[in-house]
């Protein structure tokens, strides 16, 4: 893409317009390539042995048969592996310790922490053989007593600590003595299951090795993370290791830590001298990649007889691996969502011998939504209120729980257009009162929320005499259009047109963006965006000054950027006129990055205007789901009808891809309400779904058309006003549904998933 | 080994397989290409489909030697008014899924062509209307986690006759 | 997986001689289910005899008015198939919502026909299953059981049979003509397939060395007045909690012509004998339905997670019917 840009450009609107994805070809033309789409000569394949027992050691390991195959280069085990360094402690001096997903070193250790933990891995010259010589390998273990079922382990919950980026809990007054005096009230018990992020494409590594040099092909969401993690886990320095991800298959959540995988295709390929594929089946994506934790809620509410929240209370216990795991903040949306007056949220955590927990799309507020907004639609219920009034009524103006500033709030907003938008007006208030033919009908609104965040990213900025501008940065593309979007924000900043931009993206030679989590890239990228532009944008000035450019003399701070270049009231020059004037085949601005001095301090910078922020501000995306479903009265099948989600995400850089983002955590939302759940058996801790045709993502037929808008309002203390649009979708959809099932059928569903048998 | 003849995207190939290979890895890893993608390996996701003689098969589930003289399609090999419908639609986001899905739409628009039904026809022996009903349930094969439903729905019925 | 011999069969008789030949040896017809059990570690043929090639693709008409279909029809072709949707609107059905496009494009009726469970302990390797080792046990019994079967348990084995089109066979009246060595056999369809018993392992009554080569419809008033109702945990893709297949005849208000069968709740395609029994001449009324449903189901045996499936089957054999005696047919 070098196009010289047309001497004048009309650039304005470039923000916020839902242009089509610079990679839509690549993407529809099979070009792009995914981690193991990479030929390499001489490539070996590799597969995993996972573990059958829950915790214990291995007493004998046969892999005799295995090795007797044609074809088969090696069989890996704890016995013969080369050795590595253990996982790293995390460390808040170094986020990309977080980057371990467990504790286990994995083959060079005889113990078991759950079941499917890889003990074995295989490598052959085809990935048949492969899995063949996998499947031949006999593992005698000693099994020791181990804990899997998360139910009987309930009494044994502990409290559970902060998480690094987020408080547990909090309290204030004495919730449970308002619930007892209240007018109205509920107390209700939720469950939620386990989940799986099943991104489409497995995770899938292609490691090479040449001497002491790592060139690892990784389905990730935190190149720089990983990148760090191997260099140690290999003991070789961290400028050896290349990691390359321009496209990943997905993500949610799954692929923002190193598992077990990447880590035995380096391994194997260190052993074997071959460059090594490793494409997890299905089945060992399950059992070697943490998903979301199952939970048990509480939420009680009391309310004055017109609907004023006196009490709010809000308990979780979710698990987390004896190996390994996050903590999940299941109760943070309860302290910001609703203005009650007695407050009391409380997280615990019961450990168990079953795989790390893993952040997966909206760790937390996805399952805590769905128990906090069926428990208001339940007060609204016995209040005789409209469950969209009782919510507004209890809108509050500050942070309820602390009396913090909101950035911005526009969740009443969100409520009041998304009811116009669905006709919510026209909702007969009694459960089982409205029907289509057979069907039962019900409408049901939640709200949506989730905090917002902004993490260190480096990248640099090229403008050429041709006037076309690259951007570099190993920012993340596993769809939420994140190349597109920043080239759009480039295009604005530096008011070129946003076909003259092309970002290069995803390989750890570029400088490091932000890993891929917590909604949190697109904003974090527009910091440095912004102010690498404005870096740029000095250095063409500073540029037309020594070059006797007119555009020298006029103050930098009178000049606007747009129509290709830098203008005043009284005219300008552009980018190309500029450099060519200078003789400049190109400029360069850079943010961020460099020396280890540097990450530190920058990082160092980040933890302190987090904790400020922190207090000063709360901060997050929000929005209101309103939804439509249709219950077969026979048999309890539930069909969602209609959608309607209207979204505060501050600024909207590209209004497509933004819509897909909220889309996509709808459609996730529904699985979550309707159908996920991960089976993991309490007498064994072993999953018995660990494939997609018993584990129940929606499908093509689940789906209505989702009416998703934006309230497209900059939040005024996040770079270009940007709130994170990845997770907010996902975040009520189980309480939407479940409201709506409710008025239907007049039945509450308090365990997910909604199927049908809870209907009968 | 088994020596096996195909068209692969109007190429002529011809490979030695194992008998074991499945259509899916002789175009990956035996002819590079990588176009159709690996979900599942158990044929429940969509991600690997392709054309085999004009019809849409699962290429995960089909042993390679079983297509021994057949015409196979990949995503390279086509040349379709899908693909820009899925752009302009946002049929896809992480883009995993997508070269099944634009397969599988292109095979399911040749059967509703030639009037075969589905589960959502309401009367089967009739030749029912390609409403979004039909085309969902139609496409119900094809697995797209990131949620990009609505957007491939909305191309499909764009570019249907 | 192993590596297998491979041969493709260009006769029928070719096919069932290099099968007899070779006691590791199995047919392999579209390999969706194969394949899938061979990857998964459930099956391990030492040969596989291609049979897709032979010439039974065909749907033809029978002289008394029925229809003969090849073994080798592709799913997707049967449910397409004029006479099939006009006569057998309940066969059409039940195809079409079993698996997804792409997997009716490659699978075959005969290989419908020997489709196996999908219980995950049957293909899990690492846990118990009578069916995959006989005597080894049954996983399922105390695990995850809301999609097992109801009707036709031992306690050897609780798995459910899969198969869409079975069910609708076992209402039709369908025979299963088969070829070997020794010669043709007939089987009628409903008895295919074996209870699990304590012989969970043998699933049906042929000899390994047995090819399925038709199946045939027999001509029915009552199969032109059907349709297949699939209650599942999807809107598609998505094997059945419970199914109906179901043919009605009502004249002067009573039912003078009755079929049906149920899946997703039996170890094999499960024709509602006592059903039928009970609705035979009776008043065609949601009474009727629901004693005959009740009868049916009076021998149902629960577990642990599925014991709403007595119930769903009630309420959809009720529902099905009714749909039949006041819209009529599906075609």
């Amino acid at each position: 893409m070098t196009q010289a840009p047309p001497a004048a450009v009309d650039t304005a609107g470039v923000l916020g317009r839902p242009v089509d994805r610079v990679d839509g070809t690549a993407k529809t033309s099979g070009a792009v390539r995914f981690s193991t789409d990479y030929p390499y000569p001489d490539l070996a394949h590799a597969a995993l042995v996972c573990a059958t027992v829950a915790r214990g050691r291995i007493i004998s390991i046969d892999t005799a048969a295995a090795t007797a195959l044609p074809g088969v280069l090696a069989v890996l085990t704890h016995e013969n592996a080369p050795t590595m360094n253990p996982p790293r402690a995390v460390t808040l001096l170094d986020l990309s310790t977080m980057a371990a997903s467990s504790t286990v070193n994995v083959l060079n250790t005889d113990e078991v922490h759950w079941d499917g933990q890889p003990v074995a891995v295989a490598v052959a010259t085809s990935p048949e053989a492969a899995a063949e010589a996998a499947a031949l390998v006999r593992v005698d273990y000693q099994a020791s007593p181990s804990a899997v079922d998360f139910d009987a382990a309930l009494p044994d919950a502990v409290e559970q600590k902060n998480s690094m980026l987020a408080p547990a809990g909090g309290s204030k007054g004495d919730a449970e003595r308002a619930l007892a005096e209240a007018a109205v009230s509920v107390d209700l018990r939720f469950t939620t299951p386990g989940h799986n992020h099943n991104a489409l494409e497995p995770h899938g590594t292609t490691a090479a090795w040449v001497g002491d040099e790592l060139t690892v092909h990784d389905g990730t969401q935190s190149i720089e993370w990983t990148r760090r993690h191997l260099a140690h886990r290999f003991g070789v320095p961290v400028s050896n290791v290349r990691v390359i991800a321009p496209f990943v298959g997905g993500g949610f959540g799954g692929k923002a830590r190193v598992w077990p995988g990447t880590v035995l295709a380096v391994l194997a390929a260190r052993a074997t001298g071959r460059p090594v594929r490793l494409l997890l089946t299905r089945e060992a994506v399950y059992r070697t990649v943490g998903g979301r934790t199952p939970s048990v809620q509480r939420v009680a509410l009391g309310a004055t007889a017109s609907g004023r929240l006196t009490a709010l209370v809000h308990t979780s216990t979710t698990l987390t691996g004896r190996a390994g795991g996050s903590p999940e903040q299941v109760v943070s949306q309860s302290r910001h969502l609703y203005a009650a007056k007695h407050m009391l949220l409380r997280q615990s955590q019961v450990t168990l011998d079953l795989l790390p927990n893993t952040s997966m799309r909206a760790p937390g507020e996805a399952i805590g939504t769905y128990a906090l907004e069926a428990a208001i639609d339940e007060l609204a219920h016995r209040l005789d209120l409209d469950p969209v009034e009782l919510r507004l009524r209890n809108e509050p103006e500050r942070d309820p729980l602390d009396g913090k500033r909101f950035s911005h709030r526009r969740l009443r907003a969100a409520l009041e257009v998304g009811a116009a938008r669905f006709g919510w007006a026209g909702r007969s208030p009694d459960p089982r009162s409205m029907r289509d033919g057979r069907w039962l009908v019900g409408w049901g609104v939640a709200a949506a929320y989730h905090p917002s965040w902004q993490l260190p990213a480096a990248l640099t900025l090229r403008l050429s005499a041709d006037g076309s501008v690259v951007l570099r940065s190993a920012l993340h593309e596993m769809g939420m259009g994140t190349a597109t979007a920043q080239a759009q924000i480039v295009a604005h900043e530096l008011g070129v047109p946003f076909e003259s931009v092309r970002v290069e993206h995803g390989d750890s030679a570029l400088p490091s963006g932000p890993p891929a989590g917590g909604s949190a890239q697109t904003a974090s990228l527009a910091a440095a965006v912004l102010s690498v532009c404005a870096e740029l944008r000095g250095a063409v000035h500073a540029l037309a000054r020594r070059s006797g450019s007119p555009l020298g003399r006029r103050p930098l701070a009178g000049l606007a950027a747009r129509d290709g270049g830098l203008f005043g009231p009284d005219g300008g020059e552009t980018y190309v006129e500029v450099l060519t004037r200078a003789g400049r085949a190109h400029l360069d601005a850079s943010v961020g990055g460099g020396s280890r001095l540097r990450r530190f301090a920058d990082q160092a910078r980040f933890m302190t205007r987090l904790a400020l922020d922190g207090r000063r501000w709360v901060r997050a995306a929000s929005g209101a789901h309103f939804c439509e479903v249709r219950v077969d009265p026979d048999t309890g099948e539930v069909r969602v009808s209609r959608w309607v989600g209207v979204f505060d995400i501050g600024t909207v850089v590209n209004a497509k891809t933004a819509a897909s983002q909220l889309r996509g955590g709808i459609v996730m939302g529904l699985g979550l309400a309707l159908g996920e759940h991960t089976l993991v058996d309490p007498r064994t801790g072993r999953i018995m779904n660990a494939n997609l045709s018993e584990y129940h993502v929606p499908v093509h037929a689940d789906v209505p058309e989702l009416d998703v808008s934006f309230l497209d309002d900059p939040d005024p203390t996040m770079p270009l006003g940007v709130l994170g649009a990845g997770e907010v979708g996902i975040t009520g959809v189980g309480g939407a549904v479940a409201n709506a099932v409710f008025h239907a059928t007049g039945r509450r569903v308090y365990d997910l998933p909604i199927t049908l048998d809870k209907l009968l | 080994m088994v020596e096996i003849r195909m068209r692969v995207n109007g190429a002529e190939v011809s490979a030695e397989l194992e008998a074991r290979v499945s259509l899916l890895d002789a175009l990956r890893v035996r002819l590079g290409v990588t176009g159709p993608k690996k979900g599942c390996d158990q044929g429940a996701c969509g991600a690997c489909t392709v054309l085999v003689d004009g019809r849409r098969i699962l290429s995960c589930l089909a042993l390679a030697v079983q297509y021994d003289g057949s015409e196979v399609t990949t995503i390279e090999g086509v040349d379709h008014p899908l693909q820009a419908a899925f752009v302009r639609h946002d049929g896809f986001q992480c883009g995993y899924c997508t070269p099944g899905q634009i397969c599988s739409a292109i095979g399911m628009l040749a059967e509703h062509a030639a009037g075969a039904p589905s589960a959502a026809t309401e009367h089967v022996a009739g030749a029912p209307a390609l409403t979004r009903t039909e085309i969902r349930e139609r496409m119900s094969g094809n697995l797209c986690r990131c949620g990009a439903y609505n957007g491939i729905v909305a191309a499909i019925e764009e570019v249907a006759p | 997986m192993k590596d297998f011999g491979y041969r493709v069969a260009v006769d029928v008789a070719g096919a069932v001689a290099a099968v007899a030949a070779e006691p590791g040896a199995r047919f392999l017809g579209g390999g969706t289910n194969l394949v899938d059990l061979m990857r998964s570690g459930v099956e391990h043929p030492d040969t596989l005899v291609d049979i897709t090639r032979l010439p039974l693709d065909a749907v033809d008409e029978l002289p008394d008015g029925g229809l003969r279909i090849g073994a080798l029809v592709r799913n997707s072709d049967l449910a397409a198939h004029p006479a099939v949707r006009r006569r057998y609107p309940v066969l059409a059905q039940a195809v079409l919502s079993g698996a997804s496009g792409q997997l009716r494009n490659m699978a075959t009726v005969g290989g419908n026909l020997l489709q196996r469970t999908r219980c995950a302990y049957f293909y899990d390797q690492a846990t118990a299953c009578n069916r995959r080792e006989p005597g080894s046990g049954c996983g399922a019994i105390g695990g995850f059981t809301r999609t097992h079967a109801i009707l036709g348990t031992s306690p050897s084995c609780l798995a459910t049979h899969p198969s869409d089109m079975c069910v609708a066979l076992a209402a039709l009246d369908a025979v299963v003509e088969v070829e070997s060595v020794r010669g043709t056999r007939r089987v009628p369809l409903l008895d295919l397939h074996r209870l699990p018993g304590d012989t969970p392992h043998q699933e049906t009554v042929l000899e390994p060395d047995e090819l399925v080569t038709a199946v045939e419809l027999p001509a029915a008033e009552v199969a032109a007045v059907s349709r297949y109702r699939k209650v599942r945990d999807r809107a598609s893709y998505a094997f059945a909690l419970v199914s109906v297949a179901a043919g009605l005849v009502v004249r002067d208000g009573a039912v003078v012509a009755v079929r049906l069968a149920l899946g997703g709740v039996a170890t094999k395609p499960w024709r509602a004998v006592e059903a039928e029994r009970v609705l035979t001449g009776a008043p065609a009324t949601e009474d009727s339905f629901r004693a005959a449903a009740d009868a049916e189901l009076a021998t149902a045996v629960v577990q642990e997670d599925n014991g709403f499936k007595v119930e769903l089957a009630r309420r959809t054999i009720v529902a099905t019917l009714h749909r039949l005696a006041t819209e009529g047919s599906a075609a």
